[in-house]
């Protein structure tokens, strides 16, 4: 088992609960009915994205899809914007033109929020190109799910980035699930990362609910990227413990299937961690309260934030309507 | 000036591009020396002065050439991607539609997609149904990309420069038969703004709006007519979309009369919008129906009688212009 050292390892907990935090609140406001909006629930994915996004540096970039929140809120998009942007206002993002499924944030790296599944993947050999023709020495990662895998779009990526040898992390967050479909409904092969073998490239598979084992393997891609030896396709084993999007039917997911993923879920097992490494509960709940406060507070922001000008839909179509 | 074909004034703007800015690069399917500088030629010599990184030839995987772009823009670069051949936008339509023309919008302006995807087609040259199209109505329908296509070499430089320096994507369409097109080079650093349509030809009578490979028939056609009195201004659009809509509406209030040509089928084609349109703004100059023409609604067919026919003909625009005007 590979040592992860008690500051990072902080950072990993502080990250995985922000996005957990988010997405309690996101489907608390839903319930509520304080906002009807689309939603993708990253529930049981959180530890995934947060060990992804602790990994890179501040400047690299990200490609995620509309199940994108743990990215988005782990790579840091200032809550009140992320926010700001799911609710529609004129504070978000994207001033309320993008939404849910098209967050933008280029300060914090979240360069694309694909609605489209796969399209990240070329889009994010683009951004590692220009990186290897300019020498800014960032690496690029781009996230998506099972279902992606079996779309045209994943196959010329990869053979292209191994090509050119591209610093690109590839990262398919399995959860089981592609839209409704259940992966052995979908593809028959037992995972995805031994597709790399086919393009000449390294692909691993490591259980994304043990930070021991997502957290190294997301390091190793990112290093092997930086030095110039090319891009890694990790495979993180996980779970979409609710259904496709938030209100949606999920009685396709059978009982045994729920019971297995709740054995498995990650949250539990980091906090455990997190007290063998002598963290006490009292500071993990502060974390936690911090959190909670530091969402509430964007969200009522939010809330109360403008609308956008109806003027909004003749602007940034092309530079001269800038 | 020395004379140009249209396949050199394309490689002279693009490499004045790569030489004046290092964001500056190529990708395509046999772009590369290795692979002799592209189908038709244009990008040749380039490896040689910038190397392969900025040449790159790639796999064929449209999808993968123009995500790729799409990334590049966003990180500040200036790709020029290469679709072979027109057709093959079917394969790469998500990349160009969901995301070169929509970041700028859905990033609320925060990620424009400064890109040039350089295709080439044309009916004519006996490459049947999947390699012939002129499919620019699909990209004009289409907010966030502009649409351009040059008749003339000049035209050709100045509108390829201008492309590269676009901060939104641009479909650059050019015509195998316009490729081997003589004019003189209107040299260095010249550039054709985008949105700005050429008069190519003063006329009173009626205004025959074309782009691409047609102009040189309406050009051609106007001669002809001119001789029997009938006096004919030819629009060359230069940009499809968005298209100069002032020149055009101008010479209509001028002549009263108006027929639009282009090479692609005529439902639903670009012509349909544009004739619509000076109906809208121009109904009290008009004298009569707009008219258009445009190929068959078929397949482009292979055997060379049938392509020939397939083709909007001269004698038909001919016809149609002699009849707007009450000369039949």
């Amino acid at each position: 088992m590979a040592e992860i050292d008690r500051d990072k390892l902080l950072d990993i907990y502080t990250r995985t609960m922000k996005v957990n935090r988010t997405d309690e609140k996101f489907r608390e406001l839903l319930m509520g009915g304080k906002v009807a909006v689309m939603y993708y629930c990253v529930r049981g994915q959180e530890l995934v994205s947060a060990a992804a996004m602790a990994a890179l540096e501040k400047e690299d970039y990200v490609v995620c899809t509309y199940r994108g929140q743990g990215e988005q809120t782990a790579k840091g998009i200032p809550m009140e914007k992320w926010w700001g942007e799911c609710l529609g206002k004129a504070t978000g993002t994207c001033k309320g033109k993008g939404g849910t499924m098209h967050i933008t944030d280029p300060e914090t790296g979240i360069m694309v929020t694909t609605g489209v599944v796969g399209s990240g993947l070329p889009i994010a050999n683009g951004l590692a190109m220009a990186s290897q023709n300019n020498g800014d020495g960032r690496v690029t990662l781009v996230s998506f799910g099972d279902g992606a895998a079996n779309i045209g779009g994943f196959h010329e990526a990869m053979n292209m980035a191994q090509l050119y040898k591209l610093p690109v992390i590839f990262l398919c967050q399995n959860n089981r699930y592609g839209e409704h479909t259940a992966y052995a409904d979908h593809t028959d092969s037992p995972n995805i990362a031994t597709r790399a073998a086919g393009y000449g490239m390294k692909g691993v598979t490591v259980d994304g609910n043990d930070v021991h084992q997502i957290y190294p393997a997301m390091q190793e891609a990112v290093a092997r990227a930086r030095a110039g030896e090319g891009p890694t396709l990790v495979e993180a084993m996980c779970y979409r413990m609710m259904g496709h999007f938030f209100g949606s039917d999920f009685s396709y997911m059978p009982p045994e299937h729920i019971a297995e993923m709740k054995a498995e879920d990650p949250l539990p097992k980091l906090r455990q961690v997190m007290l063998d490494y002598q963290f006490t509960e009292e500071e993990l709940d502060a974390i936690v309260a911090d959190i909670d406060a530091q969402i509430n507070a964007a969200v009522e922001h939010a809330l109360n934030a403008p609308l956008p000008d109806t003027d909004e839909i003749y602007k940034d179509v092309l530079e001269e309507t800038a | 000036m020395a004379q140009i074909t249209m396949t050199q004034a394309l490689n002279l703007a693009i490499d004045e591009a790569m030489a004046d800015d290092p964001g500056v690069f190529c990708l395509g399917e046999d772009v590369s020396a290795k692979q002799g500088g592209g189908v038709f030629k244009v990008t040749s010599g380039l490896t040689e002065k910038y190397g392969e990184h900025r040449i790159r030839a790639t796999p064929i995987s449209e999808t993968a050439i123009i995500g790729a772009a799409v990334g590049a823009a966003l990180a500040g670069q200036r790709p020029i991607a290469e679709i072979m051949l027109m057709n093959f936008v079917g394969v790469c339509m998500d990349q160009i539609v969901n995301h070169a023309a929509k970041l700028r919008f859905m990033s609320g302006g925060q990620t424009p997609c400064p890109m040039v995807i350089r295709t080439t087609t044309g009916v004519g040259v006996g490459f049947g149904g999947q390699h012939s199209d002129m499919l620019e109505a699909w990209f004009a329908h289409v907010a966030g990309i502009h649409v351009v296509t040059p008749s003339n070499p000049a035209d050709a430089r100045g509108l390829m420069r201008a492309s590269i320096d676009a901060n939104d994507p641009v479909i650059f369409i050019e015509n195998i038969l316009c490729y081997g097109l003589k004019a003189e080079d209107p040299g260095p650093g010249y550039r054709v703004p985008l949105g700005k349509a050429a008069i190519a030809r003063e006329g009173t009578d009626i205004s025959l709006i074309t782009y691409g490979r047609t102009v040189l028939d309406a050009l051609a056609v106007a001669d002809d007519l001119a001789k029997e009195g009938i006096s004919v201004e030819v629009i060359d659009l230069r940009t499809i979309a968005p298209y100069d809509e002032a020149t055009v509406l101008a010479s209509v209030r001028k002549t009263g009369r108006a027929i639009t040509l282009h090479e692609a089928v005529r439902p639903f084609g670009t012509g349909a919008e544009i004739a619509a349109n000076i109906q809208e703004k121009c109904w009290d100059s008009l004298k009569g129906p707009v008219r258009r023409i445009g190929g068959t609604f078929s397949a482009v067919p292979f055997a060379s009688h049938l392509e020939q026919a397939w083709i909007p003909q001269k004698s038909d625009l001919i016809a149609q212009i002699k009849a707007s005007v009450g000369k039949l």
